[in-house]
């Protein structure tokens, strides 16, 4: 799985994790914090093998 | 005549129940992302089966109407770059996964552990061995690896695999370390091996292993090594038993509605302009509606789109789609949010802008 971007997206208004916006595979999607998703078990999975950085939300 | 006396073989385990099938899309109909595609690795085709390979070679993947019975459809896979020399972790492979949560009947960890029945349609211009793969992923790993034989070329042939938890007079799948996860994650990974480097051939037929690196068999054939080479598979079968039963054939609906646990695009319309969800305006520019799914998703899915979308008035004007905050995240529906210019309460309709294809995604898969 290619991930080249990860960012953090928030609940609307707050500063509450709501989702990783991330680039897998040339596509953009929005990745629950669902450790049962697979995109998510891979992104921490890049994230502790030091080859992805999640930035904070904008 | 009224039924006075309801047979008791009706009931038992010696009858043929329904809903007997582990696998999921086993008759290869539901194809929701595409119906073909080129080398990419993933899942890309066939609902449910992951299509990949690590080789130096590649090769495609569509659906077909060739079957062994002239009635229904297959998974046909072609050979478009040949490796003839594969290296050591080199793999050519497809599979399917199957819920933990599924696979509680078969006793797994105990002593009372199921036989199972492995049966499908297969097909190939290249003859010779070939094996499957069924990895037990939960509390410790097994793999089972079972060899096959492509007997004939270009002729459809039906192959037979019976799964006992002692193969290979083992005691992995009896004992507790054989247990698998009463979760929605992967209990079993079956997969169908096309070619394996030296690392991985090391599993001898009709054996579990505790070896993790046993996913092939050694000795099978390089099914990559030609761009000739092809491959058919149908009427894929897992069932509880020692024997095989006639191939248990559903309605497009209830199969389509299984693979919609893991996977699910709208569908839109074929005029270009269907519409895809009611959205609301919530903030200055913020639409959102509620894209209820056919069925519960298996985990909090993912969420792309792909294509053109407009709002219905054409006073707003659409900038993006996204995801939702994430409060919406859960498996029974998802927020859209996009940018737009409407009044405050307003409300409007997603739809495809001219494009047929455009679709929202969410992704569950295994």
């Amino acid at each position: 799985m290619d991930i080249t971007q990860a960012q953090y997206t928030n609940v609307l208004g707050t500063d509450v994790k709501a989702s990783v916006k991330a680039t897998i595979d040339g596509q953009v999607m929005y990745v629950p914090l669902d450790l049962f998703n697979r995109h998510y078990a891979e992104i921490l999975r890049q994230v502790e093998a030091g080859e992805l950085t999640i930035e904070e939300a904008d | 005549m009224a039924l006075s006396k309801i047979r008791s073989d009706s009931l038992e385990d010696t009858a043929i129940h329904g809903n007997r099938n582990l696998t999921i899309n086993g008759a290869m109909q539901i194809f929701q992302r595409a119906t073909a595609a080129t080398a990419a690795t993933g899942y890309s085709t066939a609902d449910r089966w992951w299509i990949g390979e690590t080789t130096d070679g590649a090769y495609t993947s569509e659906k077909s109407t060739d079957n062994p019975f002239e009635t229904g459809s297959s998974l046909k896979l072609q050979v478009t770059t040949a490796d003839t020399s594969l290296g050591t972790t080199q793999v050519a492979r497809f599979f399917q996964r199957i819920e933990g949560q599924n696979l509680q009947h078969l006793l797994y960890g105990t002593s009372s552990a199921k036989t199972l029945t492995l049966s499908f349609w297969v097909k190939s211009n290249k003859t010779g061995t070939y094996s499957i793969l069924l990895r037990k992923v939960d509390t410790t790993p097994y793999h089972f690896i079972h060899s096959y034989t492509i007997s004939n070329a270009n002729t459809w042939e039906k192959k037979v695999i019976t799964i006992t938890p002692t193969a290979g007079s083992t005691s992995f799948i009896t004992a507790s370390a054989g247990t698998i996860d009463n979760d929605n994650d992967y209990g079993f990974e079956l997969a169908f091996n096309l070619a394996q480097g030296s690392q991985y051939a090391i599993g001898t037929s009709n054996t579990w292993s505790s070896d993790t690196n046993t996913y092939g068999l050694n000795g099978q054939v390089n099914w990559m090594d030609s761009t000739s080479n092809n491959f058919y598979l149908t009427e894929v079968q897992l069932e509880v038993g020692s024997e095989p039963t006639p191939f248990e054939h559903e309605d497009y609906s209830t199969t389509l509605r299984k693979c919609q646990r893991y996977y699910f695009r709208t569908t839109g319309s074929s005029t270009g302009y269907g519409n895809l969800a009611t959205v609301s305006r919530i903030g200055n520019t913020l639409y959102r509606g509620i894209v209820e799914f056919p069925v519960t998703m298996r985990s909090r899915p993912s969420f792309s789109s792909s294509g053109s979308f407009q709002t219905l008035d054409s006073g707003f004007t659409f900038s993006s789609i996204s995801g939702g905050d994430g409060a919406s995240f859960d498996s029974h529906g998802v927020q859209v949010t996009m940018t737009s210019n409407g009044s405050a309460g307003q409300s409007t309709l997603l739809r495809q802008a001219a494009d047929a294809s455009a679709a929202l995604i969410y992704d569950a898969e295994l």
